[in-house]
């Protein structure tokens, strides 16, 4: 098992015939994951990659039967893309795309609001279950098969937690890139009741990052819910206040928001908190021995 | 993005939404020529800088006439002001807001911000004006009262004047502050604000209701559709690196530290910032080189990075996703060879091509080491600049 997205994942690209797109739909191709279909208006009857383009998401939903769509789109144009996957009732739109204004987000999400399609993003490296489906922009080699669930503000870090479990012999189940934006699609406790309803997922690392609150409100859920370990790291420490610190959302505004605070209260609430980004693995390694979990997580 | 106070009472006026007259003034003679345009009773001359506390520091003087209109002036323009926002090394006032004064009642605020746990905007109001808002929440929160605003509808009539009742704004003015908040939250979305806060509104002896100052900060990311604000922006105010680094699409912060650094991905240039403070050592600055980015990117953030004389080494850490390590290593080479590299540089490079990319340094006979992980990075770049 996984979350979200597994080997029979029907994908569709919006913006496939854009450089970035054309280069990860090759790529996720390779790697195995069912693309199905990309839209780009104007393009339609037209191939990339041997992948059949169509004008409208519709149309590619009709004709693939695909069940999830992957954003390429230029930020201007992103939100009215998320908007036309929702529309198509897809159950999973994951936005790669950075740069979004924050008022279209605000849109976006009203305009989302009970209808079926689960956001992932924006601005993030997307979904991956290892050796099954990757849809996004994430190396996919560094990816082992495993049971620790993995999710993260933080696309290079992703990379780089990952990286150090599989080093160590520990596999994941799904990476969840959530996301640097303030207001995204799918927040932490998201990804983590899900993860906790995963038969396969016996443990999880939460990657977040200085800015709102969404790591305390993460901790506190975690704290009365959570039935699995969660290991946590906070990027942005030594962050000066009020400086945006690239991704939109790392920003310490009014007191809030700060790293400490944040692993303060994840400590508080049960969690491992990684002292740096280089022991993120040693401490998820760490939590799993406590747990009697080290021998049933050892993948390779 | 942030702008002057001038500029965004302009922006609040083309709105409806109720500021003092005024004009900015960049001599103490425009100040003067201001001054007699608005011909009130008493005249406030304000300095024009992107940071709060400019009242504390004797930056906002109230004149009584022409000629001390003049003398405050000349004693703040050109002044360095030095408040809990600039840093200690404050902030040089090159122009001035001549504004007429107001028969100040009573004193509140008003503040728009992006609300993330709802995905909304949210209007928050006090009575207590004039204090900073951070200070209000801890000491006596039930005083901020707090409307979430629907994006279909706006700010509604029934939020507008319970905000303005819950605030204690006299009956008779509850009409008028509604619509100024109403109006206000308008600018925000027009303008794609990323923050409009007015401390202190205030309500005057004539039955006013007014923006005494005004402070807006606007999302950068909605700047290609906001082309007359972008204008607004004030480069005399921003980090000389910092614009270097825009041109190029490079998200670069400068620190106070010795150690350079170079990163890919936001999240992980703040944790290696985070490492190096941890082991022993003081970063110079935040760079994101960003995921798509060229050798001639990476040579340009090399450049920006040695222009700062406090850096003493310089550490890349680089986790290839989209962001391909021959790249990185193609641009490091080729800005060492621009601008030469008497410092220690330290590489660590891993992800997509990273075998390509070691062959590169190793192959271009410069003095690089290299780094196996994170940890052992920092270590060598930390020690090599003892």
């Amino acid at each position: 098992m996984s979350i979200y997205i597994d080997k029979d994942t029907k994908v569709i690209v919006q913006g496939i015939t854009g450089g970035t797109a054309k280069f990860h739909t090759k790529q996720m191709l390779e790697y195995g994951t069912k693309i199905v279909g990309g839209v780009t208006p104007k393009k339609g009857g037209t191939e990339v990659e041997g992948v059949p383009v169509f004008n409208t998401v519709r149309d590619a939903v009709e004709q693939t039967g695909a069940n999830a769509s992957v954003i390429y789109v230029p930020a201007p144009f992103a939100a009215d893309a998320i908007m036309e996957a929702v529309d198509a009732e897809l159950d999973l739109a994951i936005c790669i795309t950075e740069h979004i204004p924050v008022m279209d987000m605000v849109k976006v999400k009203r305009y989302m609001e009970g209808k079926k399609t689960r956001l992932v993003g924006p601005n993030c490296p997307g979904v991956i279950t290892a050796d099954e489906s990757k849809i996004g922009i994430m190396p996919g080699y560094i990816h082992k098969k495993g049971h620790i669930g993995v999710v993260s503000r933080s696309g290079t870090l992703t990379y780089e937690a990952v990286h150090q479990l599989s080093e160590a012999g520990y596999g994941q189940t799904t990476a969840v890139g959530i996301g640097g934006d303030p207001v995204n699609g799918t927040n932490f406790i998201d990804v983590l009741e899900a993860f906790n309803k995963d038969s396969e997922t016996e443990a999880v690392i939460m990657i977040g990052e200085i800015g709102g609150t969404a790591e305390e409100e993460a901790a506190e859920w975690v704290k009365a819910n959570m039935t699995k370990p969660v290991v946590g790291f906070i990027g942005g420490a030594t962050a000066p206040p009020g400086k945006r610190m690239g991704h939109a959302g790392a920003i310490i505004s009014g007191g809030q928001g700060t790293a400490d605070e944040k692993k303060r209260i994840m400590q508080e609430c049960g969690i491992a908190v990684a002292e740096t980004p280089a022991v993120m693995g040693e401490t998820m390694i760490k939590t799993l021995e406590e747990n009697g979990l080290k021998e049933k997580c050892k993948t390779h | 993005m942030n702008i002057h106070e001038y500029q965004g009472k302009d922006i609040l006026r083309e709105y409806g939404v109720n500021v003092p007259n005024g004009h900015v003034a960049y001599t103490a003679d425009e100040a003067v020529e201001a001054a007699k345009k608005l011909d009130s009773a008493v005249t406030v001359v304000k300095a024009q800088i992107h940071a709060g506390g400019r009242g504390k520091a004797g930056g906002v003087k109230i004149a009584k006439n022409l000629d001390e209109v003049r003398t405050y002036a000349e004693e703040i323009l050109g002044k360095t002001l030095v408040t809990h926002q600039t840093g200690p090394e404050g902030k040089e006032v090159k122009r001035l807001l001549i504004e007429e004064g107001s028969d100040i009642q009573k004193e509140y605020y008003i503040g728009v911000v992006l609300d993330r746990s709802t995905s909304r905007v949210v209007m928050m109001a006090s009575e207590e004006g004039g204090t900073e808002i951070e200070e209000v929440a801890k000491e006596t929160p039930e005083k901020i009262f707090r409307e979430v605003i629907d994006p279909v509808v706006g700010l509604a009539g029934y939020q507008a004047r319970r905000l303005a009742f819950n605030i204690n704004i006299p009956d008779e003015l509850i009409g008028k502050a509604a619509k100024f908040m109403v109006k206000l939250y308008e600018a925000f979305v027009d303008k794609d604000c990323s923050i409009a806060e007015i401390n202190p509104l205030v309500t005057t002896g004539d039955g006013e209701v007014l923006a005494l100052d005004a402070k807006l900060n606007f999302d950068e990311n909605a700047m290609y559709r906001q082309k007359d604000i972008q204008e607004l922006r004030d480069l005399d105010e921003e980090d000389e690196k910092e614009i270097e680094a825009s041109k190029y699409d490079l998200s670069y912060i400068s620190l106070d530290g010795n150690i350079g650094c170079m990163v890919n991905g936001a999240g992980l240039a703040m944790s290696t910032m985070d490492i190096i403070k941890y082991t022993g050592g003081e970063p110079a600055n935040f760079l994101d080189v960003g995921g798509g980015a060229t050798a001639e990117k990476v040579t340009e953030a090399f450049k920006i990075i040695l222009s700062d004389s406090n850096v003493k080494g310089i550490f890349v850490n680089i986790f290839g996703g989209i962001m391909k390590c021959d790249v990185i290593a193609e641009g490091v080479v080729e800005a060492t060879k621009q601008v030469g590299l008497e410092i220690p540089l330290v590489v660590r490079l891993e992800g997509t091509n990273v075998e390509q990319g070691k062959k590169i340094l190793e192959e271009s006979g410069l003095n690089i080491t290299s780094a196996s992980s994170m940890a052992d990075g920092a270590e060598k770049i930390v020690s090599s600049v003892k």
